[in-house]
């Protein structure tokens, strides 16, 4: 076997050997590599700086690769000499290795611009993991970070490191941010984007030095201003490897010269990846590389016809947030025709150049939906002069409704039930029907086996004049994402707070529906380690009482289990009289309302009180109503007094999706009427019953049953489940009974009484992480969010009549 | 101590369009009332202030202040209670969109708005600038 020897443990270097190892075993391999990490995917370093993928995601070949392939890897070996008439190379620790084939696959190297004071402690380069690793350990909270280049690494750095919490700025030498992949326009485009990430971006700016006493406390720029900062990252673009190879005689220019088939002048030497330079272009970009390292890898098997073409660069953006793709030319020119599209508002810029009909090069900022049609054009060369009306508009969808309409009416649809589509576009007009469901039911068409179920819904969105879709729908029109989706995007994205949701997804705004509901699922997901904002709450939620329709608040306190003292009533009647409340009333919660009080006066009042927040006011837990069990009910099988008033003490002050009422009773009786409320625990001889997605509102629902247990402590935590899974997974504003009625009850009870112990466990043990972190709201008398959280404003003077 | 909102059961103008003192400003001399320090406004709330015979709420919406009056045409709610959306509020009482720059009701599909007052930031100060007493 013929001896090869690839100097570069990275992506281009590894990606050639795979293809090598599936043309058959034909080398004895080494790999030397100057990192001490097998190979990663370098693309996704940046994923790793935002803590959107840990390190060890981004293995692309495990040690154990390597092994299995019989590949000689040697990590930490830098190699320092070529020696070409002897065919070795020779590492830094004088190990000498001999080769028959050669491959440089050296990458780049960040350039450091010409600043004094980078070996302050603090400056940073973004190039490898162990760079990453640097920078996540040197970022947090408070930080000043100030990067150097406005590129593609320089942005992903930037945004990377403020998800981390640090105070960011990016400063930029040329006019406009990404200025090798995008026009001046585009530049400006973006700086608009980043900054609303809360990215400061200073462009036209020169870096003079780096500020500091051995560690970094600023920057400072050529016309003598500074920045304060402690910790500088440069990322002022990269340099091919290739002292190595010049020292040996190569030909190099800016790379390593190679030619179609990525041979270098010498014949037993090749060259892949950012190192090398192919009919005058050094690729930086992975897709190129990937493509060379394919074409060597063939060349080497002994396809002697393979050949390297070059690539159109391609790039794109990866910051959370903000949409940049752009390939080929960038800026427009002789015989180039541009077709430009932007949208200042919504911050959009689309740019197409044309040469001879075909696409040259494409620049989209803010939207990139398009980028693979475009890229595809780019490739393939496409002649677009057909389309050149409507070439920035999506691709027309394909005719949906082109199925159904070939279908004859006397064809039968459903051949389980036999309707034939004239039955049912018939039923849809006599009925007005307007989804699926009404179909099913009204005509039994796909009931049985199902599978036509498809036709009819093309059916249904052809003639229905309202079709509605069925499945989850979008929270609202200014933040087009199902509850689930947003979710998902808070906990992948570590949003920890409502507005940078909005700034990301909404254009910043929000409104009066999904700015509650972002408020609830950024407190689910993070639990406490969340930035909560009030101004995204109902005012309910800012002042912990019920708005009145005379815009007064109701106070209602926690009166646990509904059982009170005489103590505790006199208080409250001494309240009510002091505070001139104009209604005092008993809830059907087995609770007591005081209706008509000012704002300002709530804190004063829940101080006089004493007594905690009943959450009557909001989406939470509001109350256990119980009836007198076995302590005095000469029927009363179980001490739901008792039962209640620790489930109440349990789950109280926490939030959840809608507001949860819930009942103990003590026996089947049912006087505190439990099988109607989202919680309810039905004793019984012998044990309880735990009921949930019962209702008595708009709708009235009996509950369906969890599970039957034994003991008091069994059904208290048979109802804890129930209640942390319905506020993990039910949408904001869907009540209990809602939340069953979609899922089916089967699945709630194999999700939580019947889960494997572990994942009941763990569903117990976030709710108890929520319940430590959850306190009493009415203790914001003492401590309010704001100081004009209650207070209404007094002028300053008094206007002049 | 007495609660200090007004009663706010059938406002007499509800639903009928009202002059805005922006606009009546040129006829009127300007009145600028130093109201507060900008801190007493939270980002993306309103508070309510009491200028004389008025109830005004005034709205930070981080770049700047905005001020109509505390009262929805609907049914009187307390605008400075609402949720703030963009440039709009939503009433707390029944979700009547209030767009803060122009006064007009912008949901449901009324045809109805608030008198909104001009304002200014000085030293931290927040000024609003009331024209003559309100008609009503």
């Amino acid at each position: 076997m013929e001896r090869l020897v690839v100097i570069g443990n990275g992506m281009a270097g590894v990606a050639c050997v795979e293809q090598l190892l599936k043309h058959g075993p034909k080398f004895s391999i080494s790999i030397l590599g100057d990192e001490t990490h097998p190979n990663y995917n370098r693309v996704l370093l940046s994923s790793v700086l935002a803590g959107q993928k840990d390190a060890d995601e981004i293995t692309l070949n495990p040690v154990a690769w390597y092994a299995g392939h019989d590949i000689d890897l040697r990590l930490g070996a830098r190699a320092t000499q070529l020696d070409r008439a002897a065919r070795t190379v020779t590492c830094e620790d004088g190990r000498r290795l001999e080769y028959e084939r050669l491959i440089l696959a050296t990458g780049s190297a960040p350039v450091l611009p010409p600043l004094t004071g980078l070996n302050l402690q603090g400056v940073f380069v973004f190039r490898t993991l162990d760079d990453t690793r640097a920078l996540i350990a040197a970022a947090g909270a408070g930080v000043r970070a100030v990067v150097i280049g406005g590129g593609l690494l320089g942005l992903e750095a930037a945004r990377g490191l403020q998800l981390r919490g640090c105070d960011v700025t990016v400063v930029h030498l040329p006019d406009t941010l990404m200025n090798l992949q995008l026009d001046a326009v585009g530049g400006r485009y973006l700086q608009r984007h980043i900054e609303r990430l809360g990215v400061r971006v200073c462009v036209n700016r020169c870096a003079r030095a780096v500020l500091g006493d051995g560690a970094v406390e600023g920057v400072e720029f050529a016309d003598g201003s500074t920045l304060p900062a402690n910790l500088v990252v440069i990322a002022a673009g990269v340099r091919p490897n290739v002292v190595l190879a010049r020292e040996a005689g190569l030909e190099v220019r800016r790379g390593v010269v190679v030619d179609d088939q990525l041979g270098t002048s010498d014949p037993a030497i090749y060259a892949v990846g950012e190192c090398a330079e192919h009919r005058g272009v050094v690729h930086g970009l992975v897709a190129p590389l990937l493509e060379q390292a394919k074409v060597l890898a063939a060349v080497l098997a002994g396809h002697r016809d393979e050949r390297y073409r070059g690539s159109i660069p391609a790039a794109q953006l990866k910051v959370m947030g903000v949409e940049v793709f752009s390939a080929g030319e960038i800026n427009e020119g002789d015989g180039l025709d541009c077709v430009r599209y932007e949208d200042a508002g919504l911050g959009v810029y689309k740019k197409l150049l044309l040469r001879d009909g075909k696409l040259a090069g494409v620049a989209l900022v803010g939207d990139t939906a398009d980028s693979q049609r475009y890229a595809a054009w780019l490739r393939g060369g496409a002649d677009l002069t057909a389309r050149r009306s409507s070439l920035l508009f999506p691709a027309p969808a394909p005719d949906g409704g082109l199925d159904v309409a070939q279908l004859p009416a006397a064809e039968v649809v459903c051949g389980c039930l036999g309707v034939t589509k004239g039955d049912l576009i018939a039923a849809i007009h006599a009925g007005g029907i307007n989804t699926l469901a009404q179909l099913k039911d009204r005509t039994r068409a796909a009931t049985g086996c199902g599978s036509c179920a498809g036709v009819c819904e093309r059916l249904l969105r052809a003639v229905a004049p309202d079709f509605v879709e069925a499945g989850p729908s979008p929270i609202c029109a200014c933040l087009p994402f199902t509850q689930e989706q947003l979710r998902e995007m808070i906990r992948s994205q570590q949003l920890t707070s409502v507005q940078e949701v909005l700034e990301i997804y909404g254009q910043g705004e929000g409104c009066e529906v999904c700015k509650p509901a972002l408020s609830y699922l950024v407190d689910l997901v993070w639990c406490g380690e969340h930035e909560e904002d009030r101004s995204a709450r109902y005012i309910n939620d800012r002042v912990h009482a019920n708005i009145q329709r005379d815009g007064t608040f109701s106070v209602v306190p926690r009166i646990r289990g509904g059982v009170t003292s005489p103590a505790e009533l006199r208080r409250i009647a001494d309240v009510a009289e002091k505070y001139r409340v104009r209604m005092v009333k008993i809830t059907g919660s087995q609770r007591i309302d005081l209706l008509g009080v000012a704002k300002e006066d709530l804190p004063k009042i829940w101080a006089d009180l004493g007594m905690p927040s009943g959450q009557a006011y909001t989406k939470g837990v509001r109350m256990v109503k119980t009836c007198v069990g076995t302590d005095f009910c000469r029927f009363g099988t179980q001490d739901s007094t008792r039962a209640g008033i620790e489930l109440e003490r349990r789950l109280e002050n926490l939030y959840t999706p809608h507001k949860v009422k819930m009942a103990a009773v003590g026996c089947p009786r049912n006087c505190a009427e439990a099988t109607v409320k989202d919680i309810g625990l039905i004793g019984q001889e012998g044990g309880w019953q735990v009921v949930v997605g019962g209702a008595a509102g708009k709708t009235v629902r009996k509950a369906d049953l969890l599970v039957t247990v034994a003991t008091t402590e069994e059904a208290l935590s048979a109802a804890e489940l129930f209640f942390q899974y319905y506020r993990e997974n039910a949408n904001y504003l869907e009540r209990a009974y809602d939340f069953i009625e979609r899922v089916g009850i089967e699945k709630v009870r194999k999700q939580t009484v019947y889960a494997p112990a572990p994942a009941r466990a763990a569903l117990l043990e976030r709710l108890r992480k929520a319940k430590a972190l959850a306190k009493d709201a009415w203790l914001e008398r003492e401590d309010p969010v704001h100081a004009a959280q209650f207070v209404q404003i007094q002028a300053m003077e008094v206007p002049q009549p | 101590m007495t609660p200090t909102f007004p009663a706010r059961g059938a406002a007499p103008h509800a639903g009928k369009v009202r002059r805005s003192f922006a606009a009546a400003a040129n006829a009127e001399p300007e009145t600028w009332v130093r109201v507060t320090g900008v801190e007493a406004i939270p980002l993306r709330q309103g508070r309510s202030v009491r200028l004389g015979a008025r109830e005004i709420a005034i709205f930070n919406l981080g770049d700047r202040f905005l001020a109509v009056d505390n009262r929805c045409p609907h049914q009187g709610g307390p605008l400075a209670d609402g949720i703030v959306a963009g440039g709009t509020v939503v009433c707390p009482l029944h979700s009547w969109k209030v767009c803060l720059e122009s006064g007009a009701v912008r949901k449901p599909d009324v045809t109805a708005c608030v008198p909104t007052y001009p304002t200014r930031v000085e030293d931290g100060v927040v000024l609003v600038c009331l024209g003559a007493a309100p008609a009503a």
